[in-house]
This record gives C-alpha cells, sequence and structure tokens, in this order.
C-alpha cells in the first residue's frame, strides 16, 4: 500500500502531509485501530471469535443447543463448532442427517417451546432446501400466531463467494432474508463483530439469519478486553462506523468491508476521505447512520457482493432518496457482484466480484475526480 | 418394552383399493406403444394389490394381530362418560363446519377455507386421549382439531370471520390456527411443513425431560402430527419419519388418508398407496385403521400415544377416513365418484357412533339429542359473538412481528435495546 501511495504521489509540493496522514493511518488490512482500544489489543480469528461465542453461550443457558451437518465429531465443516461436542455432549451438538428441510423444521419446532436452537447450514446456498421454514415458521409464526408463540432461533452458517467453488455454492442471500419481515439479518465483518453480534443473536427472542463469510473465518483481527468479557455483546440493528472521512460515504458487509477500507486507504492518498460504514445488520437497517453519513459527505457508494438486482444497494440507495435527497451532490453508486451465476475459473471469478479497484472507480466517479491528484484533505 | 399390539398388519388390500383402483388405469403412459409391454410385465400391474407383506422391523415382529379394518368388534368397550365426551366432540367439529360453510357463503368467511366434514373420528379419536401438555401440529384442515384440543368455538370462528377477539387476533385466519395454552402449533398452509415442527416440539419434549431435567412422573409430553395423503409422497415427511425414529421422539404420525390430493387421487400419485408400509421402512411401527370408526381409531390412538409417553419413539398412524365436502370451499369437487362418496357417507363417524351408543344403552335418544342441541347453541352463539366482534384496529398492522417490539434485540443487561435511550446515540461503540 505504502508502494502505491509513493507512485501516486508525485510532486512533491504534497509528499509531506499525504505521507504523514499515511503514517497516521498505518492499519493491518481491513481493521481499525483507534484510540481507544489498549495497545497491547489481542487478535482473534473470526473462526474463535466465533467458537468462543457459541461456546459461552451455550454454557450459561441450557436452552440452547447447536445442529446441523458435521457439527459434532467433525468439529464443523469449518471448524466453528470445534471442541463443543466434547464439551456438551452429543445431546446439545446434534449430528443431523442431509435434510435441511427437516432439522430446520424441528429447530422451529423446538424453539415454539422455548429452546434456543442455533441452527448451520454448512453454507447458506443449502438453505435454499429449507427456506420454507425459515420464512413460513421462523419468521411468521409471530405475527400469525398473534404474539403468543414467538421462534428464539438463530439460522447461520458461511454466505457468499469462497474460492472456486463454482456457481451453486457462491450465491449471497442477503437480500433474500432482508426481504422478509419477521426475521433478523446481521453480517459480522471482524471478530469483534462476530463475537458481539452471535451472542447478541443467540439471546434474541426472534429468529435470526447469520451471514457469516468463509473467507473471513481465517482472518485474524484485534479485540479489546472488553470484547472478551463474556457477557459482550452488540445491538442488533446499528451499524459501525469504521474509519471516518468527510468527502464520500462508502457502506458494505461482511469481506466487502475490508475491501471497503483497502479501497478508503487507495483513495485518501489521492486525497479523498472517505468514510466507512460496515451495516453490520442488513435488517433491521441502520438507516439513520448511513443517512447522517451521507448528510455529511453528500457522496454515497454501496458496496455488496451479491448480484445487483434488487440487492442491499438498492435498498440503502432508496433510503438515502428518501430522507436525504436534498443532501446528494452526485448520483449513489452501487457496486455489486456481476449479474451471472458465478463462474468457476479464477480469474472469471475476480472479475464477477467487487475489487478494491471497482470501489475506488465508483467512489470517484461519486466525486467527480477523474485526476487522482487533488487538494490535501 | 414391546408393545402389546400388533403393528404392520397382514391383510387383504384395504377395499378402497381394489375397488377403485381397477377403474382407472395407473399408467399416464397407457396411449404410448410401449405401454402394453409394461402393463404386460409381471412387475407392473393395472390393478394394484397383491397381497401386501409385512415388512416389519424387530420390534413389532410377534405381536397379536390388531382388529382389522374390515372387523366389526373392538378390544374393549367403552363406558358412557366416554362415549358422550366422543360424541359430542364429533358433533361439534361437524356443526361447526357446517356453520362455516353457510358463513362463506354469506361472506362472513373468505379466502381458503377448508372442511372436516366426514373426518371427525380421527380428530377426536386421537385428541380426546391427549392431555393439556401435549402438543398438536395440523395443515390448514385445522378447525376442528382445534376444536378437539379445547380452544373455544367462539375463538376459532371469531378468527374466521378475521376479527380481533379471535384466537390469533385475526392474524392467523383459518389456516393458521395457533394457541400456545392449548398447544396447538398450528395450522401450516404448505404441504408437509407441519410434520418437522411437530418433530420438533417432540424434540423439545425429549430435550426437556434428558438435557433440562425437567420429568414428568406420568412420562413424556406427547406430541400428535396430523397430515394427509399427498403429504406422504413430500421429502419432509421422510426426513422426519427417519430423525423422529433414530432419535426415538415423542411423537405420534397420523397420516389422515381421504384418497384425494385436492383432484389427485392418491392412487395415481403413489406408486404404494399403503402408507402404513412407510413406518417399518423407517423401524417404526405403522398401523392401518379404519378412520370412519372412532371407538377403533382411539384404540390406535391410546397404544401410540402411550408409546410415545413412554419414550419408546414414533408411530405411523394411516386413517383411511374421507372428506364429505371438496378439497376447500372453491374446489367443484367435480373428480369424486358419486357413488365412492356414498359408500362412504353410508359409514359416517357419528351416526356410527351414535348406533354404538343405543345399541349398548350407554345413552337415550333424548340425551344425544340434548347434546346436539347444546352444541348448535354453542355454534350460533359463537357465530353471534364473532358477528359483534370488532375487525382489528388499524394500529395493529404493525404489532406482533417480532416478540421484541423495535426488532433490536436485547441488550446485555437483558432489557430490550429500543428502550434504551442512548441506543439512537450515533455510532456503536465497543
Amino acid at each position: 500500500m505504502l508502494g502505491i501511495a509513493r507512485r501516486k504521489v508525485g510532486l512533491g509540493l504534497f509528499r509531506a502531509p499525504i505521507l504523514q496522514e499515511r503514517l497516521h493511518r498505518v492499519l493491518p488490512a481491513g481493521s481499525v485501530l483507534s484510540k481507544k482500544y489498549s495497545t497491547s489489543a489481542k487478535e482473534i480469528q473470526v473462526r474463535e471469535a466465533l467458537n468462543s461465542a457459541l461456546d459461552e453461550e451455550m454454557s450459561a443457558d441450557p436452552k440452547v443447543f447447536l445442529m446441523g451437518e458435521e457439527v459434532g465429531e467433525y468439529q464443523g465443516a469449518y471448524k466453528i463448532s470445534k471442541g463443543l461436542l466434547e464439551k456438551y455432549g452429543p445431546e446439545r451438538v446434534l449430528d443431523t442427517p442431509i435434510t435441511e428441510a427437516g432439522f430446520a423444521g424441528i429447530g422451529v419446532g423446538a424453539a415454539y417451546y422455548g429452546l434456543r436452537p442455533i441452527v448451520e447450514f454448512m453454507t447458506f446456498n443449502f438453505s435454499m432446501q429449507a427456506i420454507d421454514h425459515i420464512i413460513n415458521s421462523a419468521a411468521k409464526s409471530n405475527y400469525m400466531s398473534a404474539g403468543q408463540i414467538s421462534v428464539p432461533i438463530v439460522f447461520r452458517g458461511p454466505n457468499g463467494a469462497a474460492a472456486g467453488v463454482g456457481a451453486q455454492h457462491s450465491q449471497c442471500y442477503a437480500a433474500w432474508y432482508a426481504h422478509v419481515p419477521g426475521l433478523k439479518v446481521l453480517t459480522p465483518y471482524s471478530s469483534e463483530d462476530a463475537r458481539g453480534l452471535l451472542k447478541a443473536a443467540i439471546r434474541d427472542p426472534d429468529p435470526v439469519v447469520f451471514l457469516e463469510n468463509e473467507l473471513l473465518y481465517g482472518e485474524s483481527f484485534p479485540v479489546s478486553a472488553e470484547a472478551l468479557d463474556s457477557s459482550f455483546c452488540l445491538p442488533i440493528g446499528k451499524a459501525k462506523i469504521e474509519r471516518e472521512g468527510k468527502d464520500v460515504t462508502i457502506t458494505a458487509f461482511s469481506k466487502m468491508v475490508g475491501y471497503a477500507l483497502q479501497a478508503a486507504d487507495v483513495l485518501s492518498a489521492e486525497g479523498i476521505s472517505a468514510e466507512v460504514i460496515n451495516l453490520r445488520s442488513i435488517r433491521p437497517l441502520d438507516r439513520a447512520t448511513i443517512n447522517a453519513s451521507v448528510r455529511k459527505t453528500n457522496r454515497l457508494v454501496t458496496v455488496e457482493e451479491g448480484f445487483p438486482q434488487h440487492g442491499v444497494g438498492a435498498e440503502i440507495c432508496m433510503s438515502v432518496v428518501e430522507e436525504s435527497f436534498e443532501y446528494l451532490d452526485a448520483p449513489v453508486e452501487r457496486i455489486a457482484g456481476a449479474d451471472v451465476p458465478m463462474p468457476y475459473s479464477a480469474n472469471l471469478e475476480r472479475m464477477a466480484v467487487p475489487q478494491v479497484d471497482d470501489i475506488v472507480r465508483a467512489a470517484k466517479r461519486a466525486c467527480y475526480r477523474a485526476v487522482p491528484l487533488a487538494a490535501a484533505a | 418394552m414391546m408393545s402389546a399390539f400388533s403393528a404392520a398388519k397382514i391383510l387383504s388390500p384395504p377395499p378402497f383399493v381394489a375397488q377403485f383402483a381397477a377403474e382407472r388405469s395407473l399408467c399416464p403412459f397407457l396411449s404410448s406403444p410401449s405401454a402394453l409391454a409394461l402393463t404386460r410385465s409381471p412387475l407392473r400391474s393395472t390393478r394394484l394389490p397383491r397381497t401386501p407383506l409385512a415388512v416389519s422391523s424387530d420390534v413389532v415382529l410377534g405381536q397379536k394381530p390388531l382388529a382389522s379394518s374390515s372387523s366389526t368388534s373392538h378390544n374393549e368397550d367403552v363406558g358412557r362418560e366416554a362415549a358422550l365426551v366422543l360424541y359430542e366432540d364429533m358433533v361439534l367439529g361437524r356443526v361447526f363446519e357446517d356453520m362455516c360453510a353457510q358463513m362463506y357463503y354469506r361472506g362472513k368467511m373468505f379466502g381458503f377455507v377448508h372442511l372436516y366434514n366426514g373426518q371427525e373420528a380421527v380428530s377426536t379419536g386421537f385428541i380426546k386421549l391427549l392431555e393439556a401438555r401435549d402438543s398438536v401440529v395440523s395443515t390448514y384442515r385445522d378447525h376442528v382439531h382445534a376444536l378437539s384440543k379445547g380452544v373455544a368455538a367462539r375463538a376459532v370462528m371469531a378468527e374466521l370471520f378475521g376479527k380481533a377477539t379471535g384466537c390469533c387476533r385475526g392474524q392467523g385466519g383459518s389456516m393458521h390456527m395457533f394457541s400456545s395454552t392449548h398447544n396447538l402449533l398450528g395450522g401450516f398452509a404448505f404441504i408437509g411443513e407441519g410434520i418437522p415442527v411437530a418433530t420438533g416440539a417432540a424434540f423439545s419434549s425429549k430435550y426437556r425431560h434428558e438435557v433440562l431435567k425437567e420429568s414428568n412422573p406420568n412420562g413424556l409430553d406427547v406430541t400428535v402430527a396430523f397430515f394427509g395423503d399427498g403429504t406422504c409422497n413430500n421429502g419432509q415427511f421422510f426426513e422426519c419419519l427417519n430423525m423422529a425414529q433414530l432419535w426415538k421422539l415423542p411423537i405420534v404420525f397420523v397420516v389422515e388418508n381421504n384418497l384425494w390430493a385436492i383432484g389427485m387421487s392418491h392412487i395415481r400419485a403413489t406408486s404404494d398407496p399403503e402408507i402404513w408400509k412407510k413406518g417399518p421402512a423407517f423401524g417404526m411401527p405403522g398401523y392401518h385403521v379404519d378412520g370412519m370408526d372412532v371407538l377403533k381409531v382411539r384404540e390406535v390412538a391410546m397404544e401410540a400415544i402411550a408409546r410415545a409417553r413412554r419414550g419408546d419413539g414414533p408411530t405411523l398412524v394411516e386413517c383411511e377416513t374421507y372428506r364429505f365436502r371438496g378439497h376447500s370451499l372453491a374446489d367443484p369437487d367435480e373428480l369424486r365418484k358419486p357413488d365412492e362418496k356414498a359408500h362412504y357417507g353410508a359409514r359416517d363417524p357419528i351416526a356410527a357412533l351414535k348406533k354404538y351408543i343405543l345399541e349398548k344403552n350407554l345413552a337415550t335418544e333424548t340425551e344425544l339429542k340434548a347434546i346436539e342441541e347444546k352444541i348448535e347453541t354453542i355454534v350460533e352463539e359463537a357465530v353471534e359473538f364473532a358477528d359483534s366482534s370488532p375487525h382489528p384496529p388499524r394500529s395493529q398492522l404493525l404489532e406482533n412481528v417480532f416478540a421484541d417490539p423495535r426488532g433490536f434485540g436485547i441488550g446485555p443487561d437483558g432489557k430490550y435495546r429500543c428502550e434504551d435511550p442512548k441506543f439512537t446515540e450515533g455510532t456503536a461503540q465497543v
């Protein structure tokens, strides 16, 4: 990244202040260390964060149990539930047969009676086999029964594209589930998000769809001591401003937050200060934070990995048009995955998913800047 | 512990199969040239059965056979009290459904309404044996299951009228009857949807007993799942038979085989129409019972429920029954033959029980008449109540989407986040 800065910052006059700014912002890829964190912050992988959240919630409440394919003896298809079978036994960590519709429905029936199931889908693509239960019996039951029967269930698993897994294993379901009233849809990015949001989801009395990302499982992020505490929990429905800025707002969720932060680095080298919002919660969407940010910066770029039509970005754009139209100085830019089923070949796959360059170009279009050089921030 | 009860039965093909199967061709491709070869093949016959073989698991071998559908005797006689309870419940179901039809044609009820006339023996036979703590999961044909389980007739009627005093405040409707006090878990419109939910309720019963150690000296809470013949071809049914037996869940799967899925005859839709055989394929007992006879249904039900309560696992019970009306009030019901309807009309479960009661001198004609009049009054009163109840207010539209009122979840202090004044402050900080 410093290499890019050196290349782009050509002319002497601007070199010092920009480099100075860059030194203040030397960060590991995809995370923010503000002065509020202690300097000896521990780093944990997202996988560990999820595992610890599951462990703590299962130990705190005996009604919580985990159910899914390979969650027990295999230690989890992606090792998220490692060690839980040993600790809690086969009655609370259930290896199921390959019957998504069946076990999602069983989870809902158990939740009707106040148990707190966590149903794991090996990937959210398989949730399509169970979608009748997620939507018709989980999401709608509280409404259909007029509040008599609530469904405190969590459906979790990896969502979105992985690497080279082909069309049927790469779809993003955020827009699908966020469309339905009665569901809460969460998309963690960092380890702190993973821990806090999963704990909130398990404690929540309503059905929560928890969309993780396979490629983030192995990434490490710093976490504060507060985040490691067993009662730590993040609010559902609140976004996080990962990086403050004043020229353009970039909204993203899940893996795209990392890309947006990298794009923000590239942009700041060119004098564009981007504000990156980590949505964290797709339903309910934190319209207040997004609109406040757009009112400050007057420009918006929405980033998502899923298909563009009827996606999350479309909803964010409409929310801004409805509430902050006069504040917009440029049309809203939408970055999404290509409108094709995910190809297999590596170079095609790279083209089908947003990359950092795409976000940078979109931000520049929103700022009407064709030339990289700009006045210092 | 073995049950003193026979499982799969070796019997001659149930009458409906032999009689009606011969009349229609089973193979949709009979007009094609290769069809002849198909029909001549020993493996395929246009005439359906062939004596069914009992393929049972070890659990059920070596037990004495149950009274078959063709026998007229029962193992035990039913006492007066029990018989009157059964009679009253079935009459309530019938009168209520007839009133629903009237109200529908008068425009008070709308949408999809599926009536249960003719199948009362199944609902009454099973549900009257359950305790309050046991649960019932049903399909869209759920009015009578709700009534048998104890939901007040006026609450069901008001729900059908879409009024705020209905059991689900008018938000569920005909196909979505829920009552947490009576442990009635719906009311599902999708075929097969209730089966996994019922399996989950049974799972929670076992979990509470074994993991949370909340045991009841009288045994586990039992779940009874009702569904139709069409559902038995759906994947979710098989998935749940497997898991229920695998984990020995306290559930009874009750098939209300009324031979028709809207206009699709069960024989035309199913490779092997004998549904009870699917139980032993998964290792649980499978029974076939005459669903037009409430006493026979009750006998089988007693055993199946006791089995579940003991912790011995699930049972599949196929009840051969019939619906006197169409699939729903919008169904013109043109495909069913009049002689089939007459055949089952002659076996009306209420008339049969009435005959039994009078023959065994368990009650007089006058007493039965009094019960019928009492039910008529209850149903009429239910209609009046529903009619005079208010429609849901506008503010009710957005209520009950989440148990958590604003959808923002519960904070670490256990209170709703939306009540925390600091919640709406800017960015979430760690």
